[in-house]
C-alpha cells in the first residue's frame, strides 16, 4: 500500500502545481490589475464578471479577484458540470490565478461566493484548434508514473524470488514458507502486465489445476506443493533455477513494455478479477492457504493503476473518482479486519461469511474499475 | 412469438434508442425514466407480451402465474440510507424497462462504448417482454436501525414462530430485500435478476436465490390449475384475480391496518419445500389421495367428480368414514377450517439437480400472498405442520416473510418511496 500512496501523492502534487499556476496559490494585493494574457474575474457576493466571453482553444489563465465580502471559489464547468478546472477558497480581498486547458467547446465560468450552492454563471465558448496537449500530456503522465511502479515492484520482485529461490535451494523448507508471499506479493501487483507475454506467465504462476495431462509444471505453486504438502524439495533446484530465470526475463519485458492507458485501466479491472475469482476462492494458493497476501497485492496494484490514472480521471470523471476512493477504502478495510502480524490470516482460518464480505467489497469496486476504460478513451 | 406486438416490443426495437440514451447518460433515473416513452399494454394477449409495471398494487401478484421464476433475497450492505434509496430508484428505472422487453440500461448491451462493460448483460436480446414481472419485498432485517426504518416496522411483519419440523437453514432463509421475477421465459426472468443484483453491487450483496418452474398454482380462472411435483393439482381453491372482494379482505393492505406506507401493498411468505420424492411415487395412489384429500386425475375433493366442486368434510363414506380423512391436507387448509383465512398462492416447482445420493433435489417454491400473515399464513401453516399427513414426505428448508410495498405510480415514483419519503 505504501508504494501506491507515494506514488498517488506526486501525481497529486504536480495537478495542484499545474492547477494553481506559478503563484502556486499565493495571493496577489488586492485591486491588482490581471496580467497581460489573463482573463479578471471580478468576483462579487452577486456578481461574477468575467473580461471575455470567448478564448481559444488552448492555455487560458483566469485571475480572479473576490471584492466581496464571502470565501468564494471558481470554477470552469464542461456540460454536465463536469469540472475543467477549479480553485477554492479565494478570501475576500484576494486575487488568486487559474490555468485551465480548454479544447475547443462551449463551458461556462462560475463564481460560488459562499462557495455553496449553483453559483453565478456566465457562458464562455472556446474556439479554434487545440490538440488535445493537456489530456495527451496527462494519459503519457500516467503511463510513465504506472512504468515507474512497475519499475519498482519488479527490482523488488527480483531480490525478494531470489531469496525464495535461494531458501529453496538451500533446502530451508520455514524459511522458504516465509518467503513465499512476500515474494508473491510483488509478482501480483504487477500480474496484469506478465500476463502480455504469453507463456512466461504460466511458467511462473500455472497452478496444477490449470495443466493438462502431461504438460511439464514449473512455478511458484509447483515449488508451494512440495514445500507444503510434500514437505520435501531437495529435487525442486532446476525449478528454483528456472522461476528465477523466468522471472529476470519478464521483469526484464516488463520494463521495455510499451504501455497505453488502457493497458492501465484493464489491468486495475483484471487485478480485481484476479481476486473474485482465485483469491475469494482460495484457489490461488490451495496449500498454503496465503491467499489473503496475493488479495492485498492485487488491490495494491489496482490501485496503483487507478492513482496514475487520476489525473485524467478528475477530468473526465470526478464522480467515478469519488466512487472509488469510496470504494477503494471499503476493500482496504475489510482486507484490513484479517491483518495478522506482519502478514495476513490465512484463507482456511475465514469463515464463509467473512469471505461474503470480502468478494462483496470486492465486487463494489471492481463495477466502477470497468468505468474507467470508457471513461478514458472518450 | 409470432405476433407483431411481440416483435415491436423486442429488446433489438431498441437500438434506436441507444443514441439518443448517449445523450442522457449520467443524468441518472430521470433520464432513463423517460425512455419509457412507450404506454404498456392493458392486457398481456399472448405470453410475449409485457404486463403493465406501473399500477396500484405491484405486478406479480394477481398477475396471472407466469411459468418460470427467479426468485432473489438481498442482504443491504450499504450502511447509507440515501444510497439505498438511489438503488430503488434506479432498480425501479430498470425494472420498469426490463419488463416492457427493454435493456437494463440506456447503451444496452452493444450500444455503448467498446471499451465499456455494456450496460446490459445481453443474454435477453431479441427476446419479447415474455409477461416478466419483478415485484419487491422488504424484509424485516431491514427494519432495524440502520436506516431508521425501526418505527415503520409493519404489525403484519412479525417474524414467522417456530413450526414443528421445519428444518429451516438459514443461509437460504430471509433477507432485507427480495426481488421475485416472474416470465414465460426462464431466460427473461434470470436477465431481469442478475441485471438488478450488477446495480446492486456495493449496495446489496446477493444473500440466496432459487428458480422455479411450472407455476403450481393458477392465480386467474382463465389458467389451468398446474400441478406440483406430487402430481397433484395446486392451488384450485386459491384466491384469484377475479375475486375482487376477496382481494380487498383477504390481500391488500390498507392504511387502517397500521402502517399508512402499505396501503396497497401485501405481504409474502416465502417457504423452500424439499419433496421426498422417491418415497413419495412409491405410495400407493389411495393413499396419495387420502394425504391430499383430492383425486388426483381430476383434482376432485374426495367423494366429488369434478376439481371445482365444493368440498364437503362432513360426507361420509360407506364405511362410515369421512370421504376427507381429519389429517388430510386440504382439510386442515381450507379457509372454511381456519378462520376463513385466505392466501394467495403464486409456487413454483423447483429442481436443484440431484442431492448426491441421487435423490432429486427438488420440491416447491411456495411463495404466498396476504393481507396479514398473522392471520392467514401463521395459522394455518401451524396447524399443518402440526396434523398434515403430508408431512412425511416434505420438509421445509428455507423461510422468508417480505413487506411488498404499492405499486409504482409512474415514472416520478420509485419502489418503496412511501416507506422511505
Amino acid at each position: 500500500m505504501r508504494t501506491a500512496i507515494r506514488l498517488s501523492f506526486g501525481v497529486l502534487a504536480l495537478t495542484t502545481l499545474a492547477a494553481c499556476g506559478s503563484g502556486g496559490g499565493a495571493a496577489t494585493p488586492s485591486g491588482s490589475a490581471a496580467a497581460p494574457g489573463k482573463i479578471a474575474v471580478a468576483a462579487s457576493d452577486t456578481e461574477c464578471k468575467v473580461a471575455a466571453s470567448e478564448v481559444t482553444a488552448g492555455t487560458t489563465t483566469f485571475s480572479i479577484t473576490n471584492g466581496g465580502s464571502k470565501v468564494t471559489e471558481f470554477y470552469v464547468y464542461a456540460p454536465g458540470d463536469r469540472v475543467m478546472a477549479e480553485l477554492e477558497n479565494i478570501v475576500p480581498g484576494l486575487t488568486r490565478e487559474l490555468i485551465a486547458e480548454l479544447p475547443a467547446g462551449a463551458y461556462e465560468t462560475v463564481c460560488k461566493p459562499g462557495m455553496i450552492g449553483k453559483g453565478i454563471r456566465n457562458a464562455l465558448k472556446v474556439t479554434g484548434e487545440h490538440k488535445a496537449l493537456n489530456e495527451d500530456a496527462k494519459l503519457a503522465e500516467a503511463v510513465a508514473g504506472y512504468k515507474r511502479y512497475i519499475k519498482a515492484q519488479s527490482d523488488t520482485l527480483l531480490v525478494k524470488t531470489q531469496e525464495f529461490v535461494d531458501a529453496v535451494k538451500a533446502e530451508k523448507v520455514d524459511k522458504a514458507k516465509e518467503l513465499y508471499p512476500v515474494a508473491r506479493t510483488y509478482w501480483e501487483r504487477i500480474e496484469p502486465v506478465a500476463e502480455i507475454f504469453g507463456n512466461l506467465d504460466p511458467a511462473i504462476d500455472a497452478r496444477e489445476a490449470d495443466l493438462a495431462d502431461g504438460e511439464e509444471w514449473t512455478g511458484f505453486h509447483k515449488i508451494e506443493k512440495d514445500l507444503w504438502i510434500k514437505k520435501d524439495v531437495s529435487k525442486d533446484g532446476p525449478i528454483a533455477d528456472k522461476l528465477i530465470t523466468d522471472v529476470k526475463t519478464i521483469v526484464d519485458k516488463a520494463n521495455a513494455a510499451q504501455l497505453t492507458p488502457l493497458n492501465l485501466a484493464n489491468g486495475a479491472k483484471e487485478l480485481l478479477d484476479e481476486v473474485a475469482t482465485g483469491k475469494i476462492t482460495g484457489e490461488e494458493d490451495i496449500w498454503s492457504h496465503t491467499d489473503l497476501w496475493d488479495f492485498d497485492a492485487n488491490l495494491e496494484g489496482s490501485k496503483a493503476a487507478v492513482q496514475a490514472l487520476r489525473p485524467v480521471l478528475e477530468e473526465r470523471a470526478p464522480d467515478l473518482v469519488r466512487t472509488l476512493d469510496q470504494k477503494f477504502a471499503a476493500a482496504e478495510a475489510a482486507l484490513d479486519a484479517h491483518q495478522k502480524g506482519d502478514g495476513w490470516q490465512l484463507h482456511n482460518e475465514l469463515s464463509k461469511a467473512e469471505l461474503k464480505t470480502l468478494s462483496d467489497a470486492i465486487n463494489a469496486l471492481a463495477e466502477p474499475i470497468s468505468k474507467i476504460a470508457p471513461a478514458i478513451t472518450k | 412469438m409470432s405476433d407483431s406486438r411481440g416483435a415491436r416490443m423486442s429488446r433489438r426495437g431498441l437500438f434506436g434508442l441507444g443514441a439518443a440514451g448517449a445523450a442522457v447518460v449520467g443524468a441518472g433515473v430521470v433520464a432513463s425514466n423517460t425512455l419509457l416513452d412507450e404506454a404498456p399494454v392493458a392486457h398481456a394477449a399472448s405470453i410475449s407480451d409485457p404486463f403493465p409495471f406501473y399500477g396500484e398494487h405491484q405486478a406479480g401478484v394477481v398477475t396471472p402465474a407466469q411459468d418460470r421464476l427467479h426468485f432473489v433475497a438481498f442482504d443491504v450492505i450499504t450502511k447509507n440510507r440515501a444510497e439505498l434509496v438511489e438503488l430503488l430508484q434506479e432498480w425501479t428505472a430498470a425494472a420498469a424497462r426490463l419488463t416492457q422487453g427493454k435493456e437494463a440500461g440506456s447503451f444496452g448491451a452493444v450500444g455503448g462504448a467498446p471499451e465499456a462493460a455494456p450496460d446490459d448483460t445481453g443474454e435477453a436480446l431479441g427476446l419479447p417482454a415474455s409477461g416478466l414481472t419483478l415485484t419487491i419485498g422488504f424484509g424485516a432485517s431491514l427494519f432495524d436501525e440502520r436506516f431508521g426504518l425501526a418505527g415503520k416496522r409493519p404489525a403484519a411483519l412479525a417474524d414467522l414462530p417456530k413450526f414443528p419440523g421445519e428444518q429451516l437453514i438459514p443461509e437460504i432463509s430471509g433477507g432485507d430485500i427480495c426481488v421475485q421475477a416472474c416470465a414465460h421465459d426462464p431466460q427473461v426472468a434470470v436477465h431481469a435478476i442478475r441485471n438488478l443484483a450488477r446495480i446492486g453491487f456495493g449496495k446489496v450483496s446477493v444473500r440466496w436465490s432459487q428458480l422455479g418452474f411450472g407455476c403450481t398454482s393458477s392465480t386467474s380462472r382463465a389458467q389451468a390449475t398446474p400441478r406440483n411435483l406430487m402430481g397433484f393439482k395446486d392451488g384450485t381453491n386459491n384466491l384469484k384475480l377475479e375475486d375482487a372482494e376477496l382481494l380487498r379482505d383477504q390481500l391488500w393492505a390498507s392504511a387502517q391496518d397500521g402502517s399508512a406506507w402499505m396501503a396497497g401493498g401485501t405481504y409474502m411468505v416465502t417457504r423452500k419445500i424439499r419433496m421426498a420424492i422417491e418415497t413419495w411415487d412409491r405410495t400407493s395412489l389411495a393413499e396419495q389421495e387420502q394425504i391430499f384429500g383430492r383425486n388426483k386425475g381430476e383434482g376432485a375433493p374426495l367423494g366429488k367428480q369434478a376439481e371445482f366442486d365444493a368440498v364437503d368434510f362432513a360426507a361420509k363414506g360407506a364405511d362410515g368414514q369421512p370421504h376427507i380423512k381429519a389429517d388430510a391436507h386440504v382439510r386442515l387448509a381450507h379457509p372454511s377450517n381456519n378462520s376463513n383465512a385466505h392466501l394467495l398462492r403464486r409456487g413454483y416447482n423447483f429442481v436443484d439437480g440431484s442431492d448426491g445420493l441421487g435423490r432429486l433435489d427438488a420440491g416447491l417454491f411456495f411463495i404466498a400472498y396476504q393481507r396479514d400473515p398473522r392471520k392467514q399464513f401463521v395459522p394455518v401453516q401451524m396447524k399443518l405442520a402440526k396434523n398434515d399427513a403430508l408431512n412425511e414426505y416434505i420438509k421445509h428448508v428455507s423461510s422468508g416473510l417480505f413487506a411488498c410495498p404499492p405499486g409504482v405510480r409512474d415514472a416520478g415514483d420509485y419502489w418503496g418511496r412511501t416507506l422511505f419519503e
